[in-house]
């Protein structure tokens, strides 16, 4: 029953859903591997279909075509053998408002067929461990998201699943419960328990995830680990640089000279901010801020000077500039176009 | 907020849990685990569920078998008319609300069932569960009002003699309103649930021949066969065959049959409706 190290603990082929008298697919032929023992993070927008897609690994939702497979066991053929496989936190509070959060967990385990005293047991254990021991005959309903957050993710690891899934762990968490949540999926980690979980928040991703798959519209972009994903970009870091109202003219000028500057991989003009849009100081029409992001070899640094120049020689005003390495948010924009929100 | 986290929770403080080997009971273990919670949470609003099966069946029998008689409105015998006529009611309404209203809400806006359609058993048993326990309610609720029908009109018509019908007609009413309660839990959104009181359960309560033996609506042929489509008149019409066999009523292998169809047609619905509800 204890996957091996090595082999797939998830896998997904060609799966499909389209839920019906939709026009599109939810899920659009996708196709991953999760190995044992793996931290696997898929990130995307809102409708990507991260949660139909953790919703049939889970049970939930029925695939329209494809194959899922939990465990090495099918889900749509064997939905009760792949539930003993896995956990489920969900995205919104689920608890047993009729039971206390200590009985929250007992139960559970009770569902799965763990024995009584066991149970017992492991249940003060982990409430102790998610610091709710002293709560622990409170009823879910005097519990914050974060603390509920936390009862959930006890709650899940009450049978031993094999696979933990999460579903936008640390959505509206703030900070300080966002963290307790991440030590304690990075503790998983290091038991070996498989976690698959789902974010559109990308620090979250690249801070948990051993590998990440890129998904948007149903279907999977990129799937690496969070570092090859961020050096798949061109250029090993990049500057940002945003300028006064730009004209259409004075735009191509400048970005043909940035992209001709040394070191220069790529050159990507990206939406102005709101705020710079007035252009009456120039007295002309209304133009855009410029902003542009190059993708740099070498040091990024080096290339301030002569990028700041670049503006100056065609009579614009620098109104920032930024250095940074690139981010997995980066890599959704450069695969897309668009940002994650 | 305060989020900070009371505790460390190094993992070595606690046992890792270890795989589930062993551990993995029977589908019947997770099954009798389900039931147990809900017969854990009844036990602990114990004085809830009695003043909610109770009340109204109380009331009814108060007014209608006590009041009305004592003040010379209702013949005499009328009150040992309406007691089987009651206890039909109270199998069938009890097993409703019992399912249908908890239903609604943990589908709808609490999810909490959500944590039970992922214990290892078919979807199917997590539907059985909630019809055997809300056909053990109603079942519990039903022997409750012989006691408290002794208790206010002094003696109760009873029967040892036709103890099997009784007995037969009593749990069939009490799966039947249990098996209403599913296809109804299902079917209405919890933004509906009002619907619920005013479109079912007040037409379910004046229409099932628990206030007057069917056979006597002759006189009002339409009314008779509205009442006929309601399954509880076959639970109040059963039920005074077994208790009161005097009074005219249809005849007991009917109301059976037709409770038996019921159940499966109903049962069959109202599965599918949890599936659809259940599993996206």
């Amino acid at each position: 029953m204890s996957p091996r190290i090595g082999t797939d603990a998830v896998s997904v082929e060609e799966l499909v859903k389209r839920y019906p008298k939709s026009p599109v697919n939810a899920v659009d032929g996708l196709s991953f591997a999760v190995k044992a023992g793996e931290v696997f993070g898929l990130l995307g927008p809102n409708g990507a279909g991260k949660t139909t897609t953790v919703g049939i690994l889970t049970t939930r939702v029925r695939p329209t075509s494809g194959a899922a497979r939990v465990g090495g066991i099918d889900v749509a053929a064997d939905p009760v053998g792949a539930r003993r496989q896995l956990a489920v936190v969900p995205q919104r509070n689920n608890l047993d408002r009729s039971l206390s959060i200590r009985n929250n967990l007992i139960f559970h385990a009770a569902y799965h067929g763990v024995a009584a005293a066991e149970r017992e047991a492991r249940a003060d254990a982990l409430l102790a461990q998610f610091g709710l021991g002293d709560r622990a005959k409170e009823k879910p309903e005097f519990f914050s998201g974060g603390q509920s957050q936390r009862i959930m993710i006890a709650r899940a690891l009450m049978h031993a699943p094999e696979v933990l899934f999460l579903d936008e762990p640390s959505t509206g968490l703030d900070p300080a419960a966002r963290l307790f949540v991440w030590d304690r999926l990075r503790e998983l980690e290091k038991r070996g328990v498989t976690v698959v979980l789902t974010t559109h928040d990308m620090d979250e991703a690249a801070a948990l995830s051993t590998r990440v798959g890129i998904m948007d519209h149903g279907k999977l972009l990129a799937l690496d680990t969070p570092e090859a994903l961020m050096r798949s970009l061109p250029g090993r870091s990049t500057l940002e640089l945003t300028t006064q109202a730009c004209n259409r003219f004075d735009t191509e000028s400048i970005l043909a000279a940035l992209a001709l500057l040394p070191d220069v991989e790529g050159i990507e003009q990206l939406q102005p901010p709101d705020d710079h849009s007035d252009a009456t100081a120039e007295g002309g029409g209304h133009f855009p801020a410029l902003r542009v992001r190059l993708y740099v070899a070498h040091d990024a640094p080096r290339l301030m000077a002569p990028a700041a120049s670049v503006i100056a020689r065609h009579g614009r005003t620098l109104t920032d500039l930024r250095l940074a390495i690139p981010t997995l948010e980066d890599v959704f924009i450069h695969l897309t176009g668009r940002t994650l929100r | 907020m305060t989020e900070l986290p009371t505790d460390d929770g190094g993992p070595a403080t606690a046992p890792a849990p270890v795989p589930a080997r062993g551990a993995v009971g029977g589908r019947g273990r997770s099954f009798l685990a389900v039931l147990r919670r809900d017969v854990y949470v009844t036990g602990s609003e114990l004085p809830l569920f009695v003043a909610q099966v109770v009340l109204q069946p109380l009331f009814l029998l108060f007014v209608f078998g006590k009041v009305l008689g004592t003040l010379g409105y209702t013949q005499p015998g009328y009150a040992d008319l309406l007691f089987p006529g009651l206890l039909a009611l109270t199998a069938v309404i009890t097993g409703m609300q019992t399912l249908s209203f908890p239903l609604v809400a943990e589908f709808g806006w609490t999810r909490e069932i959500e944590d039970r359609l992922l214990a290892p058993i078919p979807t199917g048993l997590v539907a059985a569960e909630k019809v055997v326990f809300a056909s053990l309610r109603a079942l519990v609720a039903t022997l409750m009002m012989i006691p408290v029908g002794i208790l206010i009109l002094g003696s109760i018509p009873w029967d040892w003699g036709n103890f099997g019908l009784f007995a037969t007609v009593v749990v069939l009413g009490s799966i039947l309103g249990a098996s209403l309660g599913l296809v109804l839990g299902t079917l209405v959104t919890p933004a509906r649930i009002n619907i619920l009181f005013s479109l079912v359960f007040t037409p379910m309560l004046f229409t099932g021949a628990s206030q007057y033996p069917w056979p006597s609506l002759a006189s009002i042929r339409w009314f008779q066969v509205v009442t006929a489509m309601n399954p509880m008149t076959y639970v109040s019409e059963g039920l005074r065959a077994a208790l009161v066999p005097d009074v005219p009523h249809i005849r007991p292998w009917i109301s059976v049959v037709v409770l038996l169809v019921s159940l499966v047609v109903l049962l069959t619905i109202g599965t599918r409706g949890f599936y659809r509800r259940a599993i996206d």
